[in-house]
């Protein structure tokens, strides 16, 4: 291993890097895939999914696990291709309303000292349950600027791509950038220094599950912009996609180490994989399984990269 | 890469050798499955009558290449994934059995417009570039008091066994049972529980209402329900009725044993899971420049008094009778669609 080249910029590496190996072993089996449309057709779905994985990147940066994000983006869908398309005002009312809910759970969390995994367990049937109440078989309509933004076709760079880009910069400047983003790390780091130094840690909490309640919005919006109309289990697997994703983009469960750009990285390789192991014509049995082969391949290298780090302290 | 060259040069060698006859418009055209679950029998069923009919058609040199995938989690967004996949792979045609009638619709917009066919059936797709191969379970339902009627000329009364609660596919078919009655006014209702399409429920359910019904001359059902309330009624000790069956090969053997022993008479119908086979055809009608409604039905399987046996003997154990469509069968589809 190189000795110039620090453990934490091959830890941010790590991820880029097994995109990029992926990308090309994607581009030697289908070179169709090397143009416009085909990183566009590659790409365009896990948009959503790397939004998710920035809300659950939020709510793991405070040390919590959020279980509910794929119903709350299935939700979020089905709010989406219904009120959001025949009554803006409305639709914008409840996403709204929504966003502040997930604040108020991370005040509740904080307050009654509850374990995050059981309440967002609960909530997901809550938000089950709503998507299930406003549209109880598959339909809807994706309003005509959610469907324009996720197919505009902007010059030179798909807009899969663009979208990635722009969120992970979002999410870059508000969580590495900001004095916010440093207190809500810092809570995940160490709560009670961050509350000895006189800080709020309920309000960063709040803040906290806010914001990801607000990337969440977007996923869904997103979604319904892709797919143009929603079924109330339309995302139920971003949950798990979304921890996957963090972990693979270089996050921890505790701690506060989270990297913005790596997580979306890491829900864009996810993706890859999915269409990596579709083009080498693996049967559907196993491919759940070389899914998970894959994840263990990055994290194994992870372990390594934190021996190394042990060892240099 | 010499063997590589070797295996092409031979192809190309088997190409010219082959009769021009055998080759169709389609022949370099290739054509893949999309399908969100393979986890039942039915479903099960549906992929190897694919592979069969798609394997021959691809040796016979119909059509290029007829590759089968599902999705590992039933999930539309997964399926929608794999459909962008098959966009780049560059497929011809795609048929699909959707997870979600709506969930794809983005999906396949992107493949009409990168000039792909897509042919839904079984789980349909409501996007308006698609073909639509749909089960017309109303009919399906209407059908039984069709041939009852035939059969009795007095009508009689009816128990109706119905599917799960709340599932589209029950409200179809009790529908056209219904509608059925009302068409054949001497036939009247006196009872329904739901079956769940499963056996075990249904024996239960029929058992439990029986002694609160009068004499019943016939028991209509959704498949799967048949051989259950055949059982509920012998223990009971009343008069067998006509029971009309759902091609499971329970119900079929049961029926075998009872036309042996007494010359019992019945009818069975439902959805034969070699409709892909159907799709299939399809699809390679379209890229054949055929003009194809949009909107098709799929035929029946219905099996009568004198082709049981030979139908019975061609499912599986624990499994649905099952028939894969020809070329022929399509285009007759797709002629009375046209009609």
């Amino acid at each position: 291993m190189n000795r110039y080249v620090s453990v934490d910029t091959l830890r941010l590496a790590l991820p880029a890097l097994s995109l990029a190996i992926l990308l090309v072993a994607v581009f030697w089996l289908q070179p169709r895939a090397m143009s416009y449309t085909g990183l566009n057709l590659l790409f365009n779905l896990a948009v959503p999914i790397a939004l998710a994985t920035l809300a659950q990147m939020l709510i793991m940066a405070v040390n919590d696990l959020d279980l509910s994000i794929g119903a709350f983006v299935s939700f979020v869908a089905c709010v989406t291709a219904t009120y959001l398309y025949s009554t803006p005002v409305v639709g914008i009312l409840i996403l709204a309303a929504s966003v502040g809910a997930y604040a108020v759970l991370g005040v509740i969390i904080h307050l009654r000292n509850l374990p995050a995994i059981v309440v967002t367990l609960g909530m997901s049937f809550v938000w089950g349950g709503f998507a299930v109440l406003l549209l109880p078989s598959p339909g809807g309509q994706a309003p005509e600027w959610a469907r324009w933004l996720m197919t505009v076709r902007p010059p030179f760079v798909p807009v899969a791509i663009v979208a990635s880009i722009v969120a992970a910069l979002l999410a870059h400047l508000l969580v590495m950038r900001s004095s916010l983003g440093v207190l809500i790390r810092g809570v995940g780091g160490n709560a009670r220094s961050v509350e000895r130094a006189g800080w709020s840690v309920i309000a960063a909490r709040a803040a906290a599950y806010g914001l990801a309640g607000f990337f969440a919005v977007l996923a869904g919006i997103a979604l319904v912009g892709l797919t143009t109309s929603a079924d109330a289990g339309i995302a139920q697997r971003y949950t798990l996609l979304s921890i996957a994703g963090v972990i693979l983009g270089g996050g921890e469960f505790t701690g506060g180490r989270i990297s913005p750009i790596g997580a979306v990285i890491g829900a864009l390789t996810l993706t890859l994989a999915g269409s990596f192991l579709s083009f080498l014509r693996l049967p559907s049995d196993w491919q759940i399984g070389a899914q998970g082969a894959i994840l263990i391949i990055v994290l194994a290298f992870r372990l390594l990269l934190n021996r190394l780090e042990a060892r240099n302290k | 890469m010499k063997f590589h060259r070797m295996l092409t040069s031979s192809a190309a060698a088997l190409c010219v050798a082959m009769p021009v006859s055998t080759l169709a418009d389609t022949s370099d055209k290739s054509i893949a499955l999309s399908n969100n679950y393979a986890g039942n029998s039915w479903r099960q069923a549906m992929l190897e009558s694919w592979d069969k009919v798609t394997g021959a058609a691809v040796e016979e040199g119909v059509v290029a290449a007829a590759d089968a995938f599902t999705t590992a989690e039933n999930q539309a967004t997964e399926q929608a994934a794999q459909i962008q996949n098959m966009i780049l792979q560059g497929y011809d045609a795609i048929v699909l059995n959707a997870a979600s009638p709506t969930g794809l619709n983005g999906a396949v917009r992107e493949a009409c417009d990168a000039g792909i066919i897509v042919v839904s059936f079984d789980g349909i797709v409501t996007e308006e570039c698609a073909w639509r191969i749909a089960v017309d379970f109303h009919e399906m339902g209407r059908s039984q008091i069709e041939y009852l009627a035939d059969r009795m000329s007095d009508g009689g009364t009816l128990l109706e066994i119905r599917g799960l609660a709340g599932v589209f596919v029950d409200d179809e078919i009790s529908g056209g049972i219904h509608a059925g009655v009302e068409e054949y006014p001497e036939f009247e209702i006196a009872g329904s529980v739901h079956g769940d399409w499963a056996q075990d429920v249904s024996q239960r359910a029929v058992a439990g209402i029986l002694p609160s019904l009068p004499e019943i001359d016939a028991v209509v059902t959704q498949g799967g329900d048949g051989y259950g309330a055949a059982q509920a009624f012998a223990a009971s000790g009343r008069d067998m009725p006509v029971i009309v069956m759902g091609n499971r090969h329970d119900e079929l053997t049961w029926w075998k044993e009872q036309k042996d022993a007494n010359g019992y008479e019945t009818m069975s119908v439902s959805i034969a899971p070699g409709v892909s086979t159907l799709a299939f055809w399809v699809a390679q009608q379209i890229l054949d420049g055929e003009d194809v409604p949009k909107d098709l039905v799929v035929p029946f399987l219905r099996i009568d008094q004198d082709n049981l046996e030979e139908n019975l003997a061609n499912t599986q154990e624990g499994g649905v009778a099952n028939v894969e469509y020809t070329l022929e069968d399509a285009k007759a589809v797709i002629a009375e669609a046209k009609d």
